[in-house]
């Protein structure tokens, strides 16, 4: 009996503890089996440790240039889908214009659709329109469909936020430039930052649209995609686990900053 | 010899809003306030008195008409350019600022660099030179209120206005900055326009009030002649309780004019009387139910002469602990309200009891009897 108690006591922890290691399970194993040296060409199996893969990330031929090639397409991405998703997001909160309801809908519709279909179809766009396939087109296509989610991001910021506070503003002499970057740019910036987390990660992990629409070119996807296919070198779990280890950093830099923040003010 | 100051002076001269919609909120509006004084626009919800004061902020422009402040036309300048600032009705804080920079941001914006002192002094003045480091939402209803009093009085603007910036106060601590708005306005000596829809606050904070309805100014004066000598029936109504009580016009006599109303005779100054008075012609009279004496009908005959009579019956009566107010059935009005002081209270004066109502005609007011008797009143309001 006292062990039943027990266990109803803590059920909460237990349970979040279990999905907490569903969720990270995955990423211990990518960040253990980047420390083995497998027998043949498959990373599949733990063979012994080594850091050789550590030593040497971009020891693989192409995959640190393709890695580079994702980098740069998910930076440039995230910076046109936030620029023009804000700016779709405040039209679409403060403004009244014909069609406002219709866009309002269809600018979920890449949310929505299934990405295969999506990327055909961008596939038969871009031939018809004899565009060369490669690093721009995979650009336009990640800013389209990272659009969607920094409208939804951005909109929900805008939409709860009070419109007296531009004119109390205006009011203290801030001009319309100044209004919007004083007041209006920051506090929507939590919104906007969203948008562009959410958009950096859905880029740089994209492969769907990204193979339809790639040409010669490849990224990390396609790369670790491609190589799995013949083998796995072990530099795919440094470069994973780095990532990973990055994310964690930048979480736990935001979370020691607002903490700071809240007992400074209190 | 120096000149007046009227810089301070708000001039609206023929000013009225019509929406894209076509609503009009405000009718064309002549409106002076003279530098230094504290005005308040009073009037029901959506009677245009926001959106007048929208109009001289410059968040709003007019449909037609102009504003002046001082000699100098501001009608089409934006509101930053104006020597004007407000304080919210929701405060409208910056939430990302702590209360310093709220404070500072006027300043800042017109490249002043030292803001320092002068913001530690008016946070000083409005009590909350501790808080300074701290976040708006880490402050209270009362306390945000001051900041954004602090955050506009800082630019020592040429007015300032309020949009009804205690509403979301409770009561205690409304009256509370009631006296702190009229203490700081005496101090500083800057114009005030106040909007308000609680015709107590306006009239305990300001010099004169202007009562607003449907998009007009029904009448314009000093807290008392609005009350004692009201215009209009939505003034009488609005501002206070009113007893309106339709009569006929008998006879005009010297000074005053002779009404019948239920077979009785009821004297009313020329003076207090607003409407045409011709004989037969129907006038409302008014009288506020603080200035009527009830007296039980037994001792009718001590009344002294003179004095405007009706009778009635008692049909309630409820004891306020200051006062008891008495509703009264009368042959010429059914709801005849009675507030009674309770320093020697009469026991016969209960429910059922016959009483005469009189009071004096000096205290009788006049309107034109075409209006509608209810504007203006809670019923009407709610309806």
């Amino acid at each position: 009996m006292p062990l039943v108690n027990w266990l109803k006591r803590r059920l909460v922890v237990i349970a979040g503890l279990l999905t907490l290691a569903y969720l990270l399970l995955p990423n211990v194993v990518v960040t253990v089996f980047s420390f083995n040296k497998p027998k043949g060409r498959f990373n599949y199996a733990w063979q012994q440790f080594s850091l050789d893969a550590w030593k040497q990330p971009c020891g693989v031929a192409d995959m640190c240039g393709s890695l580079s090639i994702s980098l740069q397409i998910a930076v440039w991405a995230t910076i046109g889908a936030t620029v023009l998703g804000t700016m779709i997001a405040f039209a679409l909160v403060r403004y009244r214009f014909r069609a406002r309801g219709a866009v309002n809908s269809l600018i979920f519709l890449p949310m929505a659709m299934p990405e295969v279909v999506m990327a055909a179809s961008l596939l038969t766009l871009f031939l018809n329109m004899g565009a060369q396939l490669g690093f721009y087109t995979i650009l336009i296509a990640h800013i389209m469909f990272c659009l969607s989610f920094v409208v939804t991001a951005v909109k929900a910021r805008v939409m709860s936020m009070d419109p007296r506070l531009e004119e109390a503003a205006r009011d203290l002499y801030a001009g319309p430039l100044q209004t919007f970057l004083r007041v209006t740019l920051p506090i929507a910036a939590p919104g906007i930052a969203a948008g562009a987390l959410l958009s950096f990660a859905l880029s740089f992990d994209d492969f769907i649209i990204t193979n339809f629409n790639a040409g010669s070119t490849v990224t990390f996807p396609m790369f670790v995609w491609g190589s799995a296919q013949r083998g796995t070198p072990v530099q795919i779990n440094v470069i994973g686990t780095a990532m990973f280890l990055v994310a964690v950093l930048i979480t736990l830099f935001s979370m020691v900053v607002t903490n700071r923040r809240t007992k400074h003010n209190a | 010899m120096t000149t007046p100051d009227n810089s301070g002076d708000v001039r609206l001269s023929g000013i009225s809003k019509t929406y894209d919609n076509g609503f009009t909120a405000v009718h064309p509006l002549d409106l002076t306030v003279p530098q230094g004084s504290f005005f308040a626009l009073l009037g029901a919800s959506g009677c245009g008195k926001t959106t007048t004061l929208r109009m001289i902020a410059g968040l709003e422009e007019p449909t037609t008409g102009a504003v002046h402040l001082g000699d100098q036309e501001v009608t089409h300048l934006p509101p930053y350019k104006r020597p004007v600032n407000t304080v919210f009705q929701s405060y409208a804080l910056f939430p990302h600022l702590d209360i310093f920079e709220n404070v500072a941001f006027g300043l800042r914006r017109r490249g002043i660099k030292s803001v320092k002192k002068q913001v530690e002094d008016m946070l000083d003045l409005v009590q909350l030179g501790e808080q300074a480091r701290k976040k708006p939402h880490q402050l209270s209803g009362g306390q945000q209120q001051r900041v954004a009093v602090a955050r506009a009085l800082i630019n020592h603007p040429k007015v300032l206005l309020l949009d009804e910036p205690l509403g979301a106060l409770d009561l205690k601590l409304r009256r509370q900055m009631q006296l702190e708005l009229k203490r700081i306005q005496t101090e500083v000596g800057i114009t005030f326009v106040h909007v308000t829809h609680d015709q107590e606050e306006a009239m305990t904070m300001a010099d004169t009030v202007a009562v607003m309805n449907a998009g007009r100014v029904e009448q314009l004066g000093s807290p008392t002649d609005l009350y004692e000598n009201p215009n209009t029936t939505f003034v009488a109504n609005f501002l206070g309780t009113s007893n309106l009580i339709e009569a006929e016009v008998d006879t005009t006599n010297g000074d005053d004019i002779v009404l019948e109303a239920g077979g009785g005779k009821l004297v009313l100054p020329k003076a207090r009387c607003s409407a045409p008075t011709k004989a037969g012609g129907k006038v409302l009279v008014g009288i506020r139910p603080e200035k009527i004496s009830l007296t039980h009908a037994d001792d009718a005959d001590r009344i002294p002469e003179g004095r405007n009579r009706l009778t009635g019956r008692i049909a309630d009566a409820s004891f306020i602990g200051v006062s008891t107010q008495y509703v009264i059935d009368s042959p010429v009005c059914d709801e005849l309200a009675v507030y009674v002081q309770n320093v020697e209270r009469d026991g016969r004066l209960v429910p059922g009891a016959d009483v005469v109502l009189h009071w004096s005609p000096a205290h009788t007011f006049g309107l034109d009897a075409d209006q509608d008797i209810d504007a203006g009143t809670e019923e009407e309001a709610a309806a």
